[in-house]
């Protein structure tokens, strides 16, 4: 049996989630000789021609080509697997969602007619069918590599949708809002990260977007009792994942 | 219980001594300290790393350390911790697998790590709660190994309460602020003007060696007695309580309450309160294969039934609302453990109610539920 067929494509994103497999510097000699590496241009720009087995893809979709781009990707690829809070919600980019994208382009270029850009910034799920979204800015490390080894062998990969509570109190760390009164999106937030910023006393800034089960109108007063006036309540819940929270507010 | 032998008193170098004897006999000591804002469960190298002078101002959804004058070192509960932490912990090897080139599989049963704890200042609703665990995860005809080692090996130095926080209530669930027997030593912390001390209770033949060891002297008869009286006013000082109802009934009786509707509205289902109440013992399973595929591992690690996969079949979660994951929570601590386990599921400790992030009540719940079902029968 030959080795799988791995790639790695990237659409509007910032590199980090495709850095997070090349910063898995213990496993990467294991990962060559388990996969075939035949599309990953951050690390080799030796390509080898499709279809691949297990296709990685980051960043958004934001322009008309890369939804061409995707769909291509996809009619390429036997197991399609989204990485990072751009590829399964939009990531930072989305805040256009919400704007005039003309008036940015018209404010931040010398020459808007250059840029073309659709009015929206949008998850790969929205433009085809994807096997697993693995979610977080950027994807954690040993999550990263649990997708990969279940994939290898054929089971479900162990990515648990539950809040980042569940990993605050594994790791015994003290809640940050029960015992300094620190907002903190823990409880809305998929888990993923092991609970890190908590770990730090700072609280959750929801990189990892929403979790399986989210209830904000119970976490809004809460965060306002801990400081935030409305305005820092909406720039909480919009950064990295803001599509994905926007939707959870106005649902 | 008939005591060992006769009650001790020692003073702060004795409890030094107690805890220096403890290491000195390869024992693990776990005790409380401060760190990051709050009194949690640690492992000692010192008595001197014990609480001294702090204690805890408690609320629903709500921790805070203060200072106190009198320099106890037990004067505070309902920390985010329990020993479960210890003996139950949160993730857990459970057996690892191999396959050689020629394609052999082999099976290796992951040896428990048995530590020799000694638990230092261990609550009586935690003692309780100790006891609960030790049904459900050593009673059964599946004894869980790595529990059981732990916990045979596990020295308990209980310290009873002479100072509830505003969360406890364990003298509404049929405990109380005195240890019941099951520990090794049980001391009651007194800090008046005959000097900062603790009366030492002994509960085994163990906890009877071990203060041979440590500078002690008999206990006197006032001290007994201030002892005494301290823990039994505590008994009254209780924060909160739970409706004197029969509450396995009531529970049994409210599944379509309207009330969980309106609790659904305010849980975040986060599962805080699970994770913190000592008692709660649920896991899930990990596997973990690695790059190669010929090792691999499984893992039990902590779970709750606030999480969407803990009821998970085939098309989905069978407690897919907050409405019935907060309901299980509740009706499975207060009803249905005792047709599972013979008691109830709840020691009255406070912390499912301190380490909410919103401040859900658990007593303040079944008093609601009760004054519905009072409302109902009414009509
Ligand atoms: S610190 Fe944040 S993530 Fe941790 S338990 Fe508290 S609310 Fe949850
Ligand atoms: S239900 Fe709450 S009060 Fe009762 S034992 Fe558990 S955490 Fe403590
Ligand atoms: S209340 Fe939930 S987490 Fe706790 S023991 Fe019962 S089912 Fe398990
Ligand atoms: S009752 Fe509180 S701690 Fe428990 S799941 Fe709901 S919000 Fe979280």
């Amino acid at each position: 049996m030959s080795a799988p067929k791995l790639a790695v494509f990237k659409l509007a994103s910032c590199d980090g989630c495709q850095l997070t497999l090349l910063n898995c510097e213990d496993e990467l000699l294991a990962l060559a000789g388990a996969v075939e590496i035949s599309h990953f241009l951050e690390a080799s720009s030796a390509v080898l021609p499709g279809p691949y087995d297990l296709t990685l893809v980051e960043g958004s979709v934001t322009t008309a080509e890369d939804a061409e781009r995707v769909r291509a990707i996809r009619a390429a690829s036997r197991h399609l697997v989204t990485i990072g809070a751009c590829a399964t919600a939009g990531g930072i980019q989305a805040l256009r969602n919400l704007a005039d994208v003309d008036e940015y382009r018209r404010t931040v270029y010398a020459h808007p007619e250059y840029i073309s850009a659709l009015a929206t910034s949008t998850p790969v799920s929205d433009h085809v069918d994807v096997d697993f979204e693995l979610r977080g800015c950027p994807v954690d490390r040993r999550q990263f590599l649990e997708v990969i080894t279940a994939f290898l062998a054929g089971r479900k990969p162990d990515v648990p949708n539950h809040s980042v509570c569940f990993e605050c109190k594994r790791r015994g760390t003290v809640c940050v809002t029960v015992a300094h009164g620190t907002p903190c999106l823990g409880p809305v937030t998929h888990a993923g990260c092991g609970a890190l910023c908590p770990a730090y006393r700072r609280g959750c800034f929801g990189c990892f977007g929403p979790s399986g089960s989210v209830n904000l109108p119970a976490l809004i007063p809460l965060l306002r009792r801990d400081g935030l006036d409305e305005d820092a309540v909406e720039r909480f819940l919009h950064t990295f994942n803001t599509a994905a929270f926007d939707k959870e507010l106005r649902s | 219980m008939t005591a060992i032998a006769p009650s001790a008193v020692i003073d702060t170098d004795g409890l030094d001594a107690l805890v220096t004897v403890l290491l000195a006999r390869g024992r693990t000591v776990v005790g409380p300290t401060v760190r990051d804002g709050a009194i949690v469960l640690a492992e000692l190298s010192s008595a001197s790393q014990l609480p001294y002078g702090w204690g805890v101002e408690l609320d629903a959804g709500r921790y805070r350390l203060v200072p106190r004058e009198d320099g106890a070192a037990f004067a505070h509960s309902a920390g985010p911790q329990s020993w479960k932490s210890w003996l139950h912990p949160a993730r857990e090897r459970l057996w690892s697998a191999d396959r050689t080139p020629e394609g052999e599989v082999s099976f290796t049963a992951a040896e428990p790590e048995a530590p020799s704890y000694a638990f230092l200042g261990v609550r009586p609703c935690d003692l309780r709660a100790i006891a609960i665990q030790d049904g459900v995860l050593t009673g059964g005809r599946y004894e869980d190994t790595g529990y059981g080692a732990r916990r045979r090996g596990a020295l308990l130095i209980a310290a009873e309460c002479t100072e509830p926080g505003a969360t406890c209530f364990c003298v509404s669930t049929g405990g109380g602020p005195a240890a019941d027997p099951g520990y090794d030593l049980a001391l009651t912390e007194i800090v008046d003007d005959d000097g900062h001390r603790f009366l030492v209770r002994i509960g085994s033949e163990e906890g009877a060696r071990l203060l041979d060891d440590v500078p002690h002297r008999r206990a006197d008869m006032v001290t007994e007695a201030t002892a005494r009286g301290a823990v039994d006013a505590a008994r009254d000082r209780m924060g909160r309580a739970l409706p004197a109802v029969d509450l396995r009934a009531l529970l049994g009786a409210s599944p379509e309450a309207d009330r969980w509707d309106d609790l659904a509205s305010r849980c975040l289902t986060c599962g805080n309160c699970t994770l913190v109440c000592p008692t709660c013992f649920c896991t899930t399973t990990e596997e973990v294969t690695d790059l190669t595929g010929d090792h691999t591992e499984r893992w039990q690690r902590w779970d709750s039934c606030f999480d969407l996969d803990f009821s998970f079949l085939h098309e989905g979660p069978v407690r897919s609302s907050g409405r019935s994951r907060y309901r299980q929570w509740l009706t499975h601590k207060l009803s249905t453990w005792h047709d599972q386990f013979g008691s109830s599921g709840c020691v009255g400790c406070g912390r499912c109610i301190a380490w909410c992030p919103v401040g859900i009540d658990i007593t303040e719940e079944v008093a609601a539920l009760r004054a519905e079902q009072e409302t109902e029968t009414e009509r």
